[in-house]
């Protein structure tokens, strides 16, 4: 639907490990995510020449360790969405002439906080400083969480079909090895893990660990120059919101999510009929709910049901975060990077629990608490 | 034990402050388009006006959300389990709170019933909280 010259990635990885990595700093999971993304393309770090990572350590840091002198550089920090922006960013870079081949790293000691930045203590004069942090919250548990218990009441959201969306992803982590937690669960064990702010349970709040992964975009001119099929960046979208929870515009849905959600597959020339793959950011458990239903997979209030008779679990319709996702595959704090290599490798068809015809895959990425959003087409074949 | 956030005026929320510590809970209006909003600045949300006024809020609410949190921040540990809230305000925007002066249950706390605002001391601040409403009055 556009003149535009395509854009692919071209090459993705993850670190060699995820999961408790006390061994490795943050600039070492970058790095190694970096080495194995641009092996994988079968490239070396001279054929790099364009740089993106969130602000810490960023892309100067991570450029200088590789031995690369960026003409493009991407420091874009609006939580673990950003990665999505990256690759959006990338793509009209490599458009504009600005770069040819960008390099996209995450790097994450999320659990061990090696080489990490300390956690921003509430308070102090910030906005959300002033106005959110003083009434005791303490990071996205005590406040990602809040808009759900308003969802519930409008749609009848009941407790265990929230519950269920951790024992839907759990059955996609049972068939990936890398996956943190494998074991099955029930709506009962969900229930009756420890509340951590109810409604929620430990078991619907994502995990915390240690990883990375980088990738490669280029343009589609070169698809065949790779060792791994292309991996066609068919349709892009970003959007914000609201930096605090309290300001959402509804809490019962994410303008971010449907405003990226509608430019991305705009773009793509696609409806939900055409998704073969899908992966929503899990941070929480409401979140794939929200995240359904801002894309148009179900109407207002029928995501909970709908994961809860099975749509989205294996021998569904409708394969959503076949990784196992935050909930149990990895989450560093800044999934997106995780969502998207997963999308990549069910388009390429190596993915551990591999999707049958996973030709179109659409990434949704989160910032902060639904403050921002990112969403990637993905294709098998070009525009 | 670390004590509890305490909030840091600037000069476009020190209004907003300079009211809790009267005991009235300040909104701004934009002049142009009417618009009542919160959180305190300068530029009116709904039209870009800069042609704002602040005006003292009726106090009223009603619970839009909550999380009933189990993890205290630091300086909230005697208070645990405790509700992280979200009001709506009579005037229509929406505000972070606790509410005070009803035990942080499940079955006390009603999406939609009624609130009312109240102070309590935070460091040498003034912080808005909200109650049932009728309690602040009665108390």
């Amino acid at each position: 639907m556009t003149s535009q010259p395509g854009v692919i990635i071209a090459g993705a990885a993850e670190t060699d490990a995820i999961g408790k990595l006390p061994d490795k700093s943050t600039l070492q999971l970058h790095l190694e995510a970096a080495v194995n993304a641009v092996a994988d393309a079968g490239l070396t770090m001279r054929d790099i020449d364009g740089l993106a990572t969130v602000s810490a350590p960023g892309p100067v840091q991570v450029a200088h360790a590789l031995g690369i002198t960026p003409t493009y550089l991407d420091g874009t920090g609006v939580g673990g969405t950003s990665f999505l922006l990256h690759v959006r960013h990338a793509a009209a870079a490599i458009r504009a002439g600005y770069a040819r081949t960008v390099l996209i790293t995450h790097g994450e000691s999320g659990r061990s906080r090696v080489g990490a930045s300390p956690f921003p203590r509430g308070g102090g004069s910030s906005i959300p400083g002033q106005f959110e942090a003083p009434y005791g919250t303490m990071g996205p548990t005590t406040a990602f969480t809040i808009p759900a218990l308003r969802y519930m009441k409008e749609y009848g959201l009941t407790h265990e079909q929230l519950a269920y969306v951790a024992v839907a992803q759990r059955k996609w982590a049972a068939r990936n090895p890398r996956a943190m937690f494998r074991d099955l669960i029930t709506v009962d064990d969900v229930l009756a893990s420890r509340l951590v702010a109810w409604p929620f349970h430990l078991l619907e709040c994502c995990l915390v660990t240690d990883g990375g992964g980088a990738l490669v975009v280029t343009s589609a001119d070169r698809a065949q120059d790779f060792p791994k099929p292309a991996v066609h960046v068919l349709g892009t979208g970003e959007a914000s919101e609201s930096p605090m929870i309290s300001q959402l515009t509804d809490f019962t849905e994410s303008q971010a999510f449907r405003l990226a959600g509608q430019a991305a597959f705009a773009e793509a020339g696609i409806t939900t009929a055409d998704v073969r793959h899908l992966m929503i950011y899990d941070a929480f458990a409401h979140v794939p709910i929200y995240g359904l239903e801002a894309l148009g997979f179900t109407a207002k209030g029928e995501a909970g049901a709908f994961i809860a008779e099975g749509n989205t679990e294996p021998g569904g319709r409708l394969p959503l975060n076949t990784n196992g996702g935050g909930l149990s595959y990895t989450h560093t704090g800044m999934y997106g990077m995780f969502a998207i290599q997963e999308g990549v490798r069910q388009v390429r068809g190596e993915a551990a629990a591999q999707v049958p015809d996973a030709d179109i895959s659409v990434v949704l990425g989160n910032g902060g608490m639904f403050a921002t959003a990112g969403v990637l087409v993905l294709g098998r074949s070009g525009r | 034990m670390t004590g509890k956030p305490v909030p840091e005026p600037t000069p476009d929320t020190q209004p907003f402050w300079d009211g809790c510590a009267r005991g009235e809970l300040m909104l701004q209006r934009c002049r142009a388009c009417g618009e009542p909003y919160f959180y305190p600045r300068p530029v009116c949300p709904a039209c870009g006006s800069t042609d704002v006024e602040w005006f003292a809020a009726s106090g009223r609410a009603t619970l839009y959300s909550y999380v009933i949190n189990h993890r205290p921040a630091p300086g909230f540990e005697a208070d645990a389990p405790y509700a992280i809230a979200v009001v709506e305000l009579a005037e229509g925007p929406r505000m972070m709170t606790n509410i005070v002066g009803v035990p942080n249950t499940p079955e006390e706390l009603v999406l939609d019933m009624a609130l009312e605002v109240t102070f309590e001391p935070r460091g040498a601040m003034s912080l808005p909280v909200f109650t049932p409403a009728g309690k602040a009055r009665a108390s």
